[in-house]
């Protein structure tokens, strides 16, 4: 192995290796500054270690780069096996970007508990990275389920009123959804084993080829467990339930990282096993699939109109935005602009939902409350807290030149033009999403940032309190944020570019299966045609003939 | 009997016979060492606990200790294991169920050391000016321990009939007694006597069974039941009533010492009552020498049945089907809505007992493939090593804590909020029940690994299915349990007893699903290994034994290499 290989372990294993420090007792980690500025040099390490790999990452190979593995249990063939193409690595940097600010965000937000809280926080992000540098499917299910455990106890323990409910529910809606994934993954396994004299692997590409090769309705089954667990994660109309409880209740930092990172491993899911392992059942599936994401949309936008609380409003954007990112995936244009799309949406709805979030954690923590009718006009009083707030909503309704516009415009473009699985119909309700969205957002605007200033009351100040504008830490921690969404806006072709073919090479199964059938319908049309206008004939006579003989 | 007697008398008549027979008894004996150190062990225990001196009396629980140790040393091949992660030595299965008995009987031994000295008549009697040797229980306590577990692993490695039936008899009688030791406590006197007298029911049930195996094959050695199987089986392409009956009562029988459907109804009564150091050996010693002779006794039938040859007789498989499916779903269903978290744990044990019986169902396939998933009697037994010591974890910690009225702590409310003053604790019990849940990377996902994997390997799709969708539902009250001991009010009163070796067995039980979550790929090897061969074996089958254990290791070493230099 070379320093290269280990780079990637290094990246997975250093906040953990600090999560486990922070549990030796002593009385360093007893002051919240120690504690805080532990943590947030655990995660800068892991995000240098992480722009070190991308420097290193030839972006114009699509194949997996920088592989390693440990062996694990060699009799099931699991391995600890890792590697990245650009899309993970995409989604690795949106994870290690995030996790320092998310750091710093949080040094206010609670008292009591530190340590718990930035360990179960370090943990998240090793399992977070984990997932998407796995290449052996255990190891990515392990990651996957395992991101539950740390929210499970930030939500439970740092959560907001209800959020021993909240907890559970999100603990159990989603074990249950990736219960059936683990049985869908064995029976690729197990397909694999049938033709390989009972040797069992779970390497993502061996097994890519033992599903491909399935019949229809075992792709079928495949597909609908891969989906449980990921529909669940994504979260796609019906089973969204649990997101704006455990977004509600959960700490600010939570729903950052719920919103940033944790939503992706659903749709990642999607893109890296759904769409190469069955690719015959997500033809079949897409128009299902595509009428519930748009459903997910244009629903959960509604929603979000009648929200009065900040928080749940944006939680339910979640649920709407998310849904064009499915959509997008489900397109299979010629191009793959849906996929490319769905995939720079992800990274854009991290970064702006995120930076939402957190803007909407600043306001709690000065006023305890997000209730929209208790405050209106904080533009005036805060100042700059307006402006991050309004520049991030534009963001996140895809204004142009801001960084959402580009991937929400590709994922549209790609479900208009796709040739078999969507078409016109999906695509159209989905835009007009897009304006509930502008309309949803606006109004939210126009009643927090904007309007008669109304400050809420605090208890233990007087009515005439003014809070104070974002300090020196607050800003440091968006401004950041906003500068990468303001460079995805302006120059996405880098993404874009390396993005194409590692995604051309994922949908590759599913568009020669599209192409095959085009040409079959092409060829068939004509001769069908007349086939079947000389086969009716016989039997009209035939039929006659019948009825002559009874009469 | 009678064929014992026809052997003892031909015995008699030829030396030559005789001199072979000799050897048979030798080679017993020597593979029966750590049953023999235990026994000694056992019987040293009911010396010392009526020492006259005090120091005498609690050197009591460091012999059982030490004899366990040693025992350990004396399991037959143990060697192999200790060369290396991936020899290719092995142990046989009745090997691999003895070190799970010993190494988690140890872990119980910590947990359950404490016993005797916690009993109010044995404080009564310390206290006592004169020496009441009628009131300290510490001598029984570790003899009954000590043969139990001898009963285990005499299971395990059963020739016989009558061996299994008086194994199995040495392992349950002893836990009555344990039940039951808390004499003062109505409810574990309750637990004692229900397990007792259920436990004559399920007794004479699979006797019954017995007998009419022995009337269908007219033979008590198992050798000898299987060859007159395959023989019966050969001549009229199926099985006789008789022999299905035999077999079907002795499966209904074994279904109380694991606690599955339809048997399980004591099993909530006497988890509950009984102390729960208690409770975490009658979770893990009477199931796991319930499955031993459940695959002994399956393994006369084989799994040479059916279209592709590699099922059980189909009524055998219905049964089971049926046992499996409805263990897990009431198991599941009945754990979710339980107040107390002993009951809720006690359910769990039949759940778990279902997911077991998945593995009974596949059994050993005819041509041993390069990898481990595909053999269910290796995936039950590697998933009894993690039950056993997810429950070590489980109970032992239920053991540690005192209510205000000094009881062991039963319900939610009284475990709730044990984080915030007994983190370690709290800690503990939190790994062990997600092991119990089968959450990656813990232990007990590799075992659902192995038993599902299996399952697909032998087709039962559907199975798999349901048993996912009941892990889904197990998640409920596992999860609540967590929940309560980490975000739940702390409740008044609540103190942690003074008994480091409850705590440090309920420590290592825990720690070691998480580090054999990671490294558990030797103990797999080893499992895989351990049930290559039935532990029954036709005439014919054991003499290519010798050649059946050299299979080729060379494809999935290559396999392996291949990944690895990825």
């Amino acid at each position: 192995m070379t320093l290269e290989t280990l780079l990637i372990p290094a990246m997975v294993l250093v906040p953990a290796i600090f999560a486990f420090v922070l549990l030796i007792p002593g009385k360093v980690f007893d002051f919240k500054k120690n504690i805080v500025a532990f943590s947030f040099v655990g995660t800068l390490f892991s995000f240098i270690i992480s722009l070190f790999i991308a420097f290193n990452f030839n972006w114009g190979e699509p194949v997996m780069q920088m592989q390693g593995a440990i062996p694990w249990v060699p009799d099931f063939g699991l391995t600890f096996s890792w590697g990245i193409d650009s899309i993970s690595l995409w989604l690795i940097l949106l994870t290690t970007f995030l996790m320092p600010l998310i750091i710093i965000g949080s040094y206010s937000s609670f008292e009591g508990r530190e340590r718990e809280f930035f360990f179960w926080m370090l943990v998240l992000e090793t399992a977070m990275i984990g997932t998407f540098v796995a290449t052996d499917i255990i190891f990515f299910y392990i990651c996957f389920e395992f991101t539950l455990v740390p929210l499970f106890f930030l939500i439970g323990v740092f959560g907001g009123e209800n959020r021993l409910k909240a907890a559970r529910i999100f603990f159990l809606y989603t074990f249950t959804g990736s219960m059936l994934t683990f049985a869908a993954i064995l029976f690729v396994a197990w397909t694999y084993s049938t033709t390989h004299a009972g040797v069992w692997t779970f390497q993502i590409t061996e097994l890519y080829a033992a599903a491909q090769s399935m019949p229809l309705h075992h792709q079928g089954l495949v597909l609908a467990g891969l989906l449980a667990g990921f529909a669940v994660k994504v979260p796609l109309f019906p089973v969204h339930t649990w997101l704006p409880l455990a977004h509600t209740e959960a700490p600010t930092a939570g729903s950052v990282i719920l919103a940033g990172v944790l939503l992706k491993l659903g749709t990642y899911g999607i893109l890296r096993f759904a769409l190469p392992m069955t690719p015959e059942a997500i033809i079949a599936f897409a128009p299902y699939v595509g009428s519930l994401a748009v459903a997910g949309v244009l629903y959960a936008a509604l929603v979000c109109w009648v929200q009065t609380d900040v928080k749940k409003l944006i939680a339910y954007s979640s649920v709407s935005h998310l849904g064009f990112c499915v959509l997008g995936l489900f397109s299979f244009d010629s191009n793959n602009m849906g996929s490319i799309g769905a995939v720079m949406y992800m990274v854009n709805h991290g970064l702006s939902t995120g930076a939402l979030f957190l803007c909407i954690g600043m306001i709690y923590e000065r006023f305890h409350t997000r209730e929209m009718a208790k405050m209106s006009g904080l533009g005036r009083a805060m100042p700059i807290w307006g402006f991050f707030m309004v520049f991030f909503t534009a963001s996140s309704v895809g204004l142009p030149g801001l960084n959402g516009f580009v991937g929400e415009f590709l994922t549209l473009i790609g479900s208009f033009v796709s040739p078999y699985t969507l078409g016109w119909q999906f695509a159209a309700p989905a835009a007009a999403g897009m304006i509930f969205a502008a309309i949803y957002l606006f109004y939210m605007l126009g009643k927090v940032v904007w309007g008669p200033l109304k400050i809420p009351h605090v208890h233990g100040h007087t009515a005439d309190w003014k809070p104070s504008d974002l300090n020196a830490r607050e800003i440091s921690i968006l401004v950041p944020i906003a500068i990468v969404c303001v460079w995805l806006g302006f120059n996405p072709n880098p993404l874009l570019n390396s993005l194409e073919k590692p995604i051309a090479q994922l949908s590759a199964p599913t568009n020669s299966i599209i192409d095959a059938q085009k040409e079959a319908t092409l060829k068939a049309t004509t001769p069908a045609h007349v086939e079947a206008d000389i086969s009716l004939e016989p039997q009209a006579k035939a039929w006659e003939s019948k009825v002559l003989i009874a009469n | 009997m009678i064929d014992i007697m026809t052997t003892l008398m031909t015995l008699a008549q030829a030396a030559p016979e005789a001199a072979k027979a000799t050897n048979v008894i030798t080679e017993h004996l020597g593979n029966l060492i750590p049953e023999l150190i235990l026994l000694t062990g056992g019987v040293l225990c009911l010396m010392t606990g009526l020492g006259r001196e005090e120091g005498t009396r609690k050197a009591t629980a460091w012999i059982a200790g030490a004899s366990l140790l040693l025992a350990i040393i004396f399991i037959p091949n143990i060697h192999t294991i200790t060369k290396g992660f991936y020899t290719k030595e092995i142990l046989d299965m009745s090997g691999f169920i003895k070190l799970a008995a010993c190494s988690i009987g140890f872990l119980l031994l910590l947990v359950s050391a404490a016993v005797p000295d916690l009993l109010p008549q044995t404080k009564e009697a310390e206290k006592a000016s004169k020496f009441d040797p009628g009131n300290i229980f510490r001598g029984e306590y570790f003899a009954f321990f000590l043969f139990s577990l001898v009963g285990l692993m005499l299971t395990a490695g059963a020739k016989d009939l009558i061996w299994l039936f008086l194994a199995l008899e040495l392992t349950s009688l002893p836990t009555y007694v344990m039940v039951a030791s808390a004499r003062k406590n109505i409810a574990a006197q309750e637990a004692g006597v229900k397990y007792f007298f259920l436990g004559a029911l399920s007794a004479a049930i699979f006797l019954y069974g017995f007998a009419l195996i022995y009337g269908a094959t007219g033979h008590t050695d198992l050798t000898e039941i299987k060859n007159v199987i395959a023989a019966q089986n050969l001549a009229n392409g199926e099985l006789s009533g008789m022999l299905i009956t035999g077999l079907v009562l002795t499966i209904l029988g074994f279904c109380f010492k694991i606690a599955a459907f339809p048997m399980h109804y004591y099993a909530a009564d006497v988890y509950q009552g009984a102390s729960s150091a208690v409770t975490a050996f009658l979770a893990f010693v009477p199931k796991a020498a319930g499955f031993a002779a459940l695959i002994i006794i399956l393994s006369t039938v084989g799994w040479i049945y059916g279209p592709e040859k590699n099922h059980l007789p189909e009524i055998l498989e219905i049964l089971l089907w049926v046992i499996a499916v409805a263990s897990m779903f009431l198991g599941n269903v009945l754990g979710m809505i339980q107040k107390s978290v002993k009951r809720a744990l006690a359910y769990s044990s039949v759940a778990h007992s279902g997911y077991m019986v998945i593995g009974l169902l596949v059994g050993i396939p005819a041509v041993a493939s390069d990898s481990a998933i595909g053999n269910g009697i290796a995936a039950i037994i590697f998933y009894l090593f993690a039950y056993g010591l997810a429950s070590v974890g489980s109970f032992g910690i239920l053991a540690c804590v005192r209510n205000e009225k000094g009881e062991e702590v039963d319900s939610y409310d009284e475990i709730a909020g044990l984080f915030k003053n007994h983190k370690v604790i709290a800690a503990i019990l939190a790994l062990s029940v997600f092991s119990l849940l089968g959450m990656p990377p813990l232990m007990g996902f590799l075992g659902k690994i192995y038993i599902f994997g299996s399952a697909f390997q032998a087709g039962f799709i559907w199975l798999v299915i349901i048993a996912v969708i009941n892990s889904a539902i197990s998640g409920a009250y596992y999860l609540r349990i967590a929940n309560a001991a980490f975000f739940g009010k702390p409740a008044e009163g609540i103190t942690a007893t003074n008994t480091p070796g409850r705590l440090t067995g309920a420590f290592i039980g825990a720690v070691a699903t998480l580090v054999l979550g990671f490294t558990g790929g030797f103990l797999v090897d080893t499992a895989s290994h351990a049930a290559e061969k039935p532990p029954v074996l036709r005439d014919d089958e054991s003499k290519d034994k010798a050649a059946a254990f050299d299979i080729n290791l060379e494809p999935q070493a290559a396999l392996n290499k291949d990944i690895y230099a990825q």
